[in-house]
């Protein structure tokens, strides 16, 4: 399946889960925040969201910023 | 108590009480342990973060928390980039999330060359903001009839800008910044413009509660020093306001007395 991640096209062997998703990309999920199709997927929540061919994926942290 | 305090001298936004009266940005330096070290020199409590994408092709890259640590600053998750009420709620959701806290800083800002806040859009983000339940340091014009709106619509704090951000040209509007002190029963912090020291202290020394500065301390050529110069600046304007500035005279007012001259 193909997912769109930070607005980049990846294609993922599925079906998967946003927890596997952050894992595989190196990410410690304590430190980041992610939207799926708009909509926030509260941290406690990865493990059981399964992702969907099409999905639009935000992962954001806190940088520097005044 | 005349000269010392009996009770300890803070300031409360949203419930949250701090001695320091110094909130410092964590953009444009070297390194994060730069920023780090800034944070520290200024004696900051509160720190504004960004909230951006991860770089998926290099997730190794530093990253902020693990130098300016959430246990030692209060981080407010900022909106910068957003130019609608729309963003500006997305945007803070997410930090929301990627924090767990609801005391955030809402900039929404008319173009990139000036970086002015759009007051209109500014005050619609607030309104949704406030209705999806977070606490709000608003960024704002120089306008005490704009800043008037915003406390009345919630905001935890009016943050009229000296100078356009990064500007570092200083206050250039002293008669309504006093107009906003005036007026406002929220907190009210210079955020934006800050230039050096001197800036820093008349911001104090007109009565605001705070100063938000970034660009003063990090393109400084010591930010570090720079960064200790602010707390003194601060330090030093609260006490004046404080204290009581002596009148202005026309004319001079001898120190020493003219009478019993030899």
């Amino acid at each position: 399946m193909t997912l769109t991640i930070n607005g980049e096209a990846r294609d993922l062997e599925g079906p998967t889960s946003l927890s596997a998703l952050v894992a595989s990309l190196g990410l410690d999920p304590r430190k980041v925040a992610v939207e799926r199709n708009l909509e926030i997927v509260p941290r406690s929540a990865y493990g059981v969201t399964a992702l969907c061919d099409g999905d639009r994926i935000e992962i954001v942290h806190f940088i520097g910023g005044g | 108590m005349t000269g010392e305090s009996s009770t300890e001298d803070t300031w409360t936004v949203a419930g949250r009480t701090f001695r320091s009266r110094l909130i410092v940005g964590t953009g444009k330096y070297k390194d994060y342990a730069q920023n780090a070290a800034a944070a520290e020199a200024a004696g900051a409590e509160i720190v504004t973060v960004a909230l951006r994408r991860v770089n998926l092709s290099d997730p190794s890259q530093p990253m902020l928390v693990d130098h300016v640590k959430p246990d030692r600053f209060t981080f407010l998750p900022n909106t910068a980039g957003c130019f609608t009420g729309e963003d500006a709620v997305r945007t803070l959701r997410l930090a929301r999330e990627a924090g767990g806290w609801d005391l955030v800083k809402l900039e929404v800002l008319s173009n990139t060359k000036h970086l002015l806040p759009d007051m209109e859009e500014t005050l619609r983000a607030l309104k949704l903001l406030i209705a999806d339940g977070f606490q709000v340091m608003v960024y704002c014009s120089d306008d005490p009839v704009y800043a008037q709106k915003l406390e009345d619509a919630g905001a935890c704090a009016i943050m009229p800008l000296g100078a356009p951000i990064g500007s570092g040209r200083g206050i250039q509007n002293i008669l309504n910044l006093g107009l906003i002190i005036e007026q406002t029963k929220v907190p009210v912090l210079v955020d934006a413009g800050v230039g050096t020291a001197s800036d820093a202290a008349l911001a104090m020394e007109l009565g605001c509660d705070a100063v938000l500065m970034n660009t003063a301390i990090a393109e400084a050529k010591d930010p570090i020093r720079m960064a200790r110069a602010m707390k003194h600046a601060v330090i030093a304007g609260r006490e004046a306001y404080l204290a009581g500035r002596m009148p202005r005279r026309m004319y001079a007012d001898p120190s020493s007395p003219l009478s019993g001259l030899i």
